[in-house]
């Protein structure tokens, strides 16, 4: 074989690019999050999921635990139904609460985990009872706004 | 006046013709090309000249660009993301951009000038010093030989310019935020991997890129074999490998996006 310079020059340009991959893979990507292997399924039900997507994080106590599998509308009871894929190293009493919340202001959505005092923990394909629907915007103007008008005759006009 | 009008209508019909007739030749050309690609897999020797040649040989423009773009990301990212109180966000948006948008797309760009419009030159000034009508001649088929060989180097060598040169940029990024602005490192590597999907953004990026790589190499030969054997003749089909395929660049990545980043 001859002009072994340039399959040298080819060879060190694929390792290259190959590696630039994976640094794009592992280093700005998420390529370790949890996957169905090394986690179980659990679901929840919410009145209202705000803006929650698919591989949004769950996190508790602000750790990463999992990652929402699928979202499903339920036509009988009209309730979202949420797949979470939970990390199997941890483990949730049956009580726990989830509830959906926003990182900042203006951040994006995710579900919050908060544990409860019962023994037994969850298992694949458990519901989760105790859940805590989105805040929405309009609903809590509109509240505040209610509750100001009810008050509105002893306020502050003269 | 009717003179006027008549040779107008004339000249965009003859374009329009033109224009059709060229396109059904370069579907043409693409199927023999494709048909004929056994060599370059058979004489595998043939095809690394070829990456060699677009792809090793780009790389010093596709990482200085690349950690330039990332460099100005992460300035002009930090100037606006400040505003918000939300400077750690960079990493998101530099990585997002890059590996989304900038890596594929202006290291397609970059590659049609660098590399697709040598490409034309060589295979115009080929055919103008009739080097592929002697090929024929003495039964060597120029597609396998010639052709087929650069679309192949090409189109391998493209996806990998472009994530070598979103790596760039990233690291850039890294540069100018974190080490010189000094943004939090964790915070900036953690937004980026809680927003940067595998699949969704980094490999569609790759598909994208491959895409790209495969337009781009091909107007680039096409333009080349289609060139009237003259020195004017030539130096018009490189300027149009550069024009057309940037804008083919730019279409398909509209298309590719649309198809991609929609829904949920």
């Amino acid at each position: 074989m001859k002009r072994t310079t340039i399959d040298l020059w080819v060879g060190l340009f694929v390792v290259g690019g190959l590696a630039a991959l994976l640094v794009l893979a592992l280093k700005v990507g998420n390529a370790t999050t949890v996957t169905a292997a090394d986690g179980y399924r659990v679901t929840a039900e919410f009145d209202n999921i705000g803006g929650l997507k698919p591989r949004a994080p769950v996190k508790s106590a602000g750790v990463v635990v999992g990652r929402v599998a699928s979202i499903a509308f339920d036509n009988d009871k009209f309730v979202a139904r949420v797949t979470m894929l939970l990390d199997k190293t941890y483990r949730f009493p049956k009580d726990t609460t989830a509830s959906i919340l926003t990182s900042g202001l203006l951040g994006e959505q995710y579900i919050g985990l908060d544990g409860g005092g019962d023994d037994e923990v969850l298992k694949d394909g458990d519901r989760m009872r105790l859940t805590q629907s989105a805040m929405v915007l309009e609903k809590m103007i509109s509240r505040f706004l209610y509750s100001k008008a009810e008050e509105g005759p002893q306020g502050d006009r003269p | 006046m009717i003179g006027a009008l008549d040779r107008g209508l004339r000249h965009l019909g003859a374009r329009v013709v033109d224009g059709i007739w060229k396109l059904g030749a370069a579907s043409r050309f693409t199927a023999t090309l494709l048909l004929r690609s056994g060599t370059s897999l058979r004489r595998f020797q043939l095809t690394l000249d070829e990456i060699h040649f677009a792809g090793v040989l780009s790389l010093i423009i596709i990482i200085v660009s690349g950690l330039f773009v990332g460099l100005v990301l992460g300035l002009q990212g930090y100037e606006t993301l400040k505003r918000y109180g939300s400077a750690e966000a960079l990493g998101t948006l530099v990585a997002l951009s890059l590996v989304r948008e900038l890596g594929p797309v202006v290291s397609a760009l970059l590659f049609a000038s660098r590399a697709g419009s040598a490409i034309t030159a060589k295979i115009g000034i080929m055919k103008s010093t009739e080097q592929l009508s002697a090929m024929e001649m003495m039964a060597v088929d120029p597609f396998a030989r010639v052709l087929a060989p650069i679309f192949w180097g090409g189109a391998i060598s493209m996806p990998l310019l472009a994530a070598i040169f979103s790596a760039f940029g990233v690291f850039g990024g890294y540069l100018i935020g974190v080490v010189i602005i000094g943004v939090d490192a964790g915070a900036f590597w953690s937004q980026m991997q809680a927003s940067v999907d595998l699949w969704d953004d980094v490999m569609n990026g790759v598909i994208k890129s491959a895409v790209f790589g495969v337009a781009v190499t091909l107007i680039a030969l096409f333009e080349g074999y289609d060139a009237p054997p003259t020195a004017e003749g030539v130096s018009y089909a490189v300027t149009r490998t550069v024009v057309t395929s940037a804008l083919a660049v730019l279409a398909l990545d509209f298309v590719l996006t649309s198809f991609m980043f929609t829904g949920v």
